[in-house]
């Protein structure tokens, strides 16, 4: 069997699972599966197809179904010291985390995942296969509809391959605990992983060779431990940075990602408004891309 | 000169809401008919707003006109992005030139469109930051050009191109309402319109604020000059370095022509023998920086490196990016006119296709300068020629054809920075098929239902975008 025969039959298939009529939901790991409102009872459940086709050390890409699940797309990046920053559930796939699109608590350091994100190839509502984007580390080719694909919960397109950006290993990670002003401990460090707090204490990540790490840390009377602290994982809100100050004094339970904004909390949040000029061009783009509403019937990005 | 007097009208309009700043002089048309490539166009009229309000009305103008229009920066692009075809309206941004807000507190700056790459991080010394984009042009290119073009930059390697950079755009769209695209936090609600935008090359609507996030300053860096008595082992350098798991902060290539020019116009120091010199930049914390100098240093000894030089102080730093940052202005001593290349390969494929180049060049009886991002594998091959000889852009342009499809033969894209503009419109269909490109057309028309946004622009002739003001790319120009 040729190679390219191999990468392409899993695709040429989940189009054809996906087709041109009726309702249907792609399934991924499900552990973000109630982002954005349940999928519509009776509408046929797909699964994109799993499976690295290829990594490529040197060129620090990897290939793969979306179908893929991110334990298994790490293991295989670690065998040549490389990484996905997802940190999500190992269990979740590939392209549900980038069609959910939210990024993982190291994005301080390492960036949205959308910006991980070469080319993906997904299936639209007509059951037509899409390329977008390019293979390479590098590529303004044409419109960027690979963005619009993060985050799209699957209503713009099927996700079914992707080409992701990997990065190394860094040598050392060391999280540690203690207490402060979060903000003073942001500025003062240089390109921590991540800083997070819940009103009472500060977690840090540090990554690095070890001596930066060490002399990062000897900054901070903090105490190591062993990993992050659990998030809450009702809700989810989105804040300017700076507006993480206005917590203070929040009694109830949840962790801030200072210098991204992202809290995760206890409580179920409503999403931000959308301005109306917004909410026209989103509709009018899944007006066209899927023109009968078929794909993930039931999610919801835009309010109407 | 008087203009053609279907233009009249449409004058009278932009010149009751401007006065003197909409124009239609013969000489001035001239000027804004070209941008950095060796595309020409001409527009009707140009207009040089002050302000998003200014902007809107223009638009608004157009519309009611039915006339498209086209966003203009500093004219550096170089795929013919800003050359206007389809007699529209040029909205420059050169008079929206303030730094509206440096917010520390979100490590953002609003600015204004026409606001120069490089003014911005001047502004920002002292606080400890920068705009991380960092193109070869950003002494003069624009930041409203820089995403509309999605550009990138020696530092862009370790630090993402322009769509990384820009949190939220505000948009005058082309119906004439104006909307901001994202927002300061990390997930806005809805869809990335923001990240979609960026890299549209101005055919979604024209950018009127601009919120760019701020990147720290890194506390130490190194940059090291290496030489080869082989290209090839230069090249091969480059990949064995990233597949150490070192992203350095830029990794630059210059081959033997290139260093001969460079030396020869600014007297770096490069050493003039070598067949290729590789600059390495390391930023970061010392313990870091320590280690990938000695990684840079390790890889470069197993690939047969001449001398490694480690830039003593900031001013042999700056001297060293002294070279590289004009390596273009430098090809002039050589032949009077050149045209650049932009694709990207995968780094593997470094030395193959830049053999090819050679070949590609030679066969074509041209000079072919190599100087380029070669950490990501980004191409930039120079084609050096004097237009007086006669038939010699015919040479260049099935020159160029040739080296673009070897790029994508190895796997490569089109382009990694400039874009797609006009230059390389018809070639779109070498990387995506109809359906692929019907697709984003059909996204580029959710933002522009009428096609007036910058027409006839990324998307072939053959998609529906192209055919609604019928006319193909001028004289002159390459397609
Ligand atoms: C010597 C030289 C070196 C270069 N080096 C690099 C490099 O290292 N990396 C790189 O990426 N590029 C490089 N470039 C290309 C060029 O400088 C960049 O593409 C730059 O971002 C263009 O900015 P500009 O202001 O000149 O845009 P223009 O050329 O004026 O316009 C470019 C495109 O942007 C659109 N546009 C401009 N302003 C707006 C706006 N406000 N809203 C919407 N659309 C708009 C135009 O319609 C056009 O399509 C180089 C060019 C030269 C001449």
């Amino acid at each position: 069997m040729n190679p390219q025969h191999f990468i392409e039959e899993p695709i040429l298939r989940f189009a054809s699972d996906v087709g041109s009529v009726g309702p249907v939901t792609v399934v991924g790991g499900q552990t973000q599966w109630e982002v954005g409102g349940l999928p519509f009872p009776g509408s046929r459940e797909v699964r994109a197809p799993a499976g690295i086709w290829s990594h490529e050390p040197e060129e620090m890409t990897v290939r793969c179904g979306a179908g893929t699940s991110i334990g298994d797309l790490n293991e295989k990046c670690a065998q040549f010291g490389q990484m996905v920053p997802f940190d999500l559930n190992s269990e979740a796939t590939v392209g549900g985390v980038l069609a959910v699109g939210r990024s993982g608590f190291r994005r301080l350091r390492y960036g949205p995942i959308r910006d991980l994100v070469l080319q993906i190839r997904h299936v639209d509502h007509s059951g037509q296969i899409v390329t977008s984007g390019g293979p390479t580390v590098k590529n303004v080719s044409g419109y960027d509809l690979c963005r619009l694909l993060v985050g799209s919960l699957g209503k713009l397109g099927c996700i079914a391959e992707v080409t992701l950006r990997c990065l190394p290993i860094p040598e050392t990670t060391l999280w540690l605990r203690g207490a402060g002003d979060p903000f003073e401990i942001y500025n003062q460090l240089y390109r921590p992983s991540s800083v997070l707090w819940n009103g009472k204490q500060v977690w840090v990540c540090l990554e690095g060779v070890k001596s930066d790490v060490e002399s990062q840390a000897a900054l901070l009377d903090f105490e190591e431990v062993d990993s992050p602290p659990n998030f809450p994982t009702q809700g989810r809100m989105s804040l300017e940075p700076k507006a993480l100050r206005g917590l203070a004094g929040n009694s109830t339970d949840w962790i801030a990602e200072i210098g991204v904004g992202v809290v995760h909390c206890g409580e179920s949040q409503t999403p931000a408004p959308l301005s109306n000029t917004n909410k026209v061009l989103m509709n009018e783009l899944e007006r066209r891309l899927d023109p009968s509403g078929r794909l993930n019937p039931g999610r919801q990005l835009v309010a109407t | 000169m008087v203009p053609p007097s279907a233009d009249k009208p449409l004058l009278d309009d932009l010149q009751t809401l401007l006065g003197d700043r909409a124009r239609a002089e013969d000489f001035e048309l001239g000027l804004y008919g070209k941008d950095g490539s060796v595309l020409e166009g001409r527009p009707a009229i140009v207009c040089l707003p002050i302000n998003s309000e200014e902007v809107r009305c223009i638009v608004n103008i157009c519309g009611d006109h039915k006339r498209p229009f086209i966003a203009r920066g500093s004219g550096t692009g170089l795929s013919g992005g800003a050359v206007p075809v389809g007699d529209p309206v040029v909205i420059a941004t050169a008079k929206m030139n303030r730094i509206i807000e440096v917010d520390l507190d979100n490590r953002i700056a609003w600015v204004e469109p026409g606001v120069l790459n490089l003014d911005l991080s001047t502004q920002l010394k002292g606080l400890g930051f920068h705009f991380a984009p960092d193109p070869s042009s950003q002494q003069v290119c624009s930041i409203g050009g820089n995403v509309a073009n999605n550009s990138g930059g020696p530092h862009c390697l370790a630090y993402g191109v322009t769509s990384a950079h820009v949190a939220a755009i505000e948009v005058v769209l082309p119906d004439g309402s104006i909307t901001v695209l994202g927002d300061l936090t990390a997930e806005p609600s809805g869809y990335d319109l923001r990240g979609l935008f960026i890299g549209s090359e101005g055919t979604m609507g024209v950018a009127t604020k601009i919120a760019v996030r701020l990147t720290q300053n890194p506390p130490e860096v190194r940059t090291l000059l290496l030489d080869f008595s082989d290209v090839r082992d230069g090249a091969a350098a480059v990949s064995a370095i990233i597949a150490q798991g070192l992203i350095p902060a830029a990794l630059e290539m210059m081959d033997h022509r290139a260093i001969e020019v460079v030396e020869a116009f600014v007297n770096a120091g490069y050493p003039t023998e070598a067949d290729a010199v590789l600059l390495v930049e390391l930023d970061g914390l010392a313990g870091g920086v320590e280690n990938g100098v000695e990684v840079v240093r390790r890889v470069a000894e197993a690939h047969h490196v001449g001398e490694v030089r480690l830039a003593a102080d900031e001013a042999e730093r700056a001297l060293l990016w002294k070279g590289r940052k004009n390596a273009f202005g430098a090809v002039a001593r050589i032949k009077p006119d050149y045209y650049l290349h932009d694709t990207v390969v995968p780094r593997g494929k470094l030395v193959e296709v830049l053999e090819k180049v050679y070949r590609i060049a030679d066969a074509h009886n041209l000079i072919a300068i190599n100087v380029f991002h070669a950490g990501d594998g980004n191409l930039h091959p120079i084609l050096a020629y004097d237009s007086r000889e006669p038939g010699v852009l015919e040479r260049v342009h099935a020159a160029g054809r040739a080296i673009i499809t070897a790029s994508i033969e190895a796997g490569g894209v089109l382009s990694g920075e400039h874009g797609i503009g006009l230059e390389k419109r018809d070639y779109m269909g070498m990387l995506f098929t109809e359906h692929d490109m019907a697709t984003q057309d059909l996204v580029r028309e959710a933002f522009d239902p009428e096609g007036l946004a910058n027409p006839l622009k990324i998307l072939p002739s053959g998609s529906r975008c192209s055919d609604s003001f019928g006319q193909h790319v001028p004289e002159g120009a390459w397609v």
